[in-house]
């Protein structure tokens, strides 16, 4: 049994005039893998803003539960991991670099140990002292791995996971999201029907699109 | 502590890139020569001398001071920072960074401007250094803030210094009045309205910021 839970209810986005979607009703009351799919357009990755509260909806609300209680939205970055195409490590910075200092910013007690495995298991600990301006798209999406996960969150956002990556960064990849679903929500956005394929629940943006504008 | 460990890193970035001291030491060189050449030898009244350096420092910080955020937009790294801390934190650790900005870049027109120009002579020194950290302050807190709302606008260029212009303008006001003030060697008494005016303006500043930047920051 988790001791977190999101709960989105009546969920709805407008950009200007165009509707994106429409009361969709997501809810993720334990740990497990959690599916989010639609069409190129369809909105998978603002509905996954918006559920991780980096972007507010046009309507409805969203809550993130711990152990019961409401987790402010000032303090929820700490419960949260996220990877994503659009999500942008610094170039200037190694990689180690750029883990330091995200740990010192969020205020967590940082573990070498914890860091030493997630670079080993990505495949990067070698390369962890280059600039990230030299990594492959392939490295740079393993890195964000490591970004999401190095504060242990309560639950982790993945938009088009396994993209950029070759056949056995697809299975770490996997890996991961297998084994980190037994101790938090995981929630994907993508179209990859391997992807999709762990999932135990899966929502189809799809079908709250009631019209193409209002 | 979050918010000092964000400086540091905008601090690492900034020594590797260069981002803001380049365009900001190349834009006091610049100004400065502009003003010295088009005086010649010509001698510029007291009152002309303390306004140009605060004009000189106005158009500097409009050069380098929406770096903080702009920056962050330009590389995509905001969604970044927004996964990472809070938006006080953010807005803390950019106001720190921004504030040694502009004490250091300051304190280097005040001395080049003090060499350069005779007319320049401070009769009440410790007014003028009141005025000078009550002012730093202010358009370190202001910059601040309207670089992180014109940050995602396209014409982000043009649009801080007019954004930047009709909120800095009482501070530049009570500011030239200030230096004119301390060039004339009148007491700190005698200026009492004034620094308060300027203690005012960076408390109201401050509040309205930690106010805003949530409703900025987040869509």
């Amino acid at each position: 049994m988790s001791n977190f839970e999101l709960k989105a209810e009546n969920i709805s986005k407008v950009f200007g005039r165009r509707l994106i979607f429409k009361d969709v009703e997501f809810l993720c009351p334990d740990n497990g893998i959690y599916g989010i799919s639609g069409p190129n357009g369809a909105g998978k990755s603002t509905f996954l803003k918006i559920v991780s509260g980096i972007i507010s909806p046009s309507k409805g609300t969203v809550t993130h539960l711990i152990e019961g209680e409401k987790i402010e939205p000032e303090n929820l970055h700490n419960f949260i991991g996220f990877v994503a195409p659009y999500v942008i490590l610094y170039d200037e910075f190694t990689a180690a670099e750029n883990i330091h200092f995200f740990s010192k910013i969020r205020g967590i007690n940082f573990t070498q140990e914890k860091f030493d495995f997630l670079f080993t298991h990505f495949g990067l600990f070698d390369r962890k002292e280059d600039l990230v301006k030299g990594y492959s798209s392939g490295m740079k999406q393993r890195l964000k791995f490591i970004f999401a996960l190095i504060h242990s969150p309560k639950i982790l956002f993945f938009d088009e996971p396994t993209s950029n990556l070759d056949n056995s960064g697809k299975e770490r990849v996997y890996q991961t999201i297998r084994e980190e679903s037994k101790s938090s929500i995981v929630i994907i956005a993508s179209n990859e029907d391997s992807d999709l394929a762990l999932c135990s629940s899966i929502l189809d943006l799809n079908k709250y699109k009631h019209s193409g504008s209002r | 502590m979050s918010a000092f460990a964000l400086f540091k890193k905008d601090f690492a970035s900034e020594v590797r890139t260069r981002y803001a001291i380049n365009s900001l030491v190349m834009f006091i060189v610049v100004t400065i020569s502009v003003i010295l050449f088009s005086i010649g030898n010509e001698k510029i009244s007291d009152f002309l001398s303390g306004g140009l350096f605060w004009v000189v420092i106005f158009f500097s910080a409009m050069s380098g001071l929406s770096r903080a955020f702009v920056s962050e937009e330009e590389r995509g790294t905001t969604l970044t920072l927004q996964l990472i801390a809070s938006p006080s934190t953010i807005f803390s650790g950019k106001l720190l960074f921004n504030l040694i900005l502009v004490f250091a870049m300051n304190i280097v027109i005040a001395l080049l401007y003090s060499a350069l120009f005779d007319a320049f002579v401070l009769k009440n020194f410790s007014l003028f250094l009141y005025a000078f950290l009550l002012g730093n302050i202010g358009i370190a807190i202001a910059s601040t803030l309207i670089a992180s709302i014109i940050a995602r606008a396209s014409s982000k260029g043009t649009l801080y210094p007019v954004l930047s212009f009709p909120i800095l303008l009482p501070l530049m006001l009570t500011l030239i009045d200030l230096t004119k003030q301390a060039m004339d060697g009148i007491t700190f008494q005698s200026s009492y309205v004034e620094l308060a005016i300027l203690g005012c303006y960076d408390v109201v500043m401050i509040a309205a910021s930690f106010m805003l930047f949530d409703f900025i920051w987040k869509d």
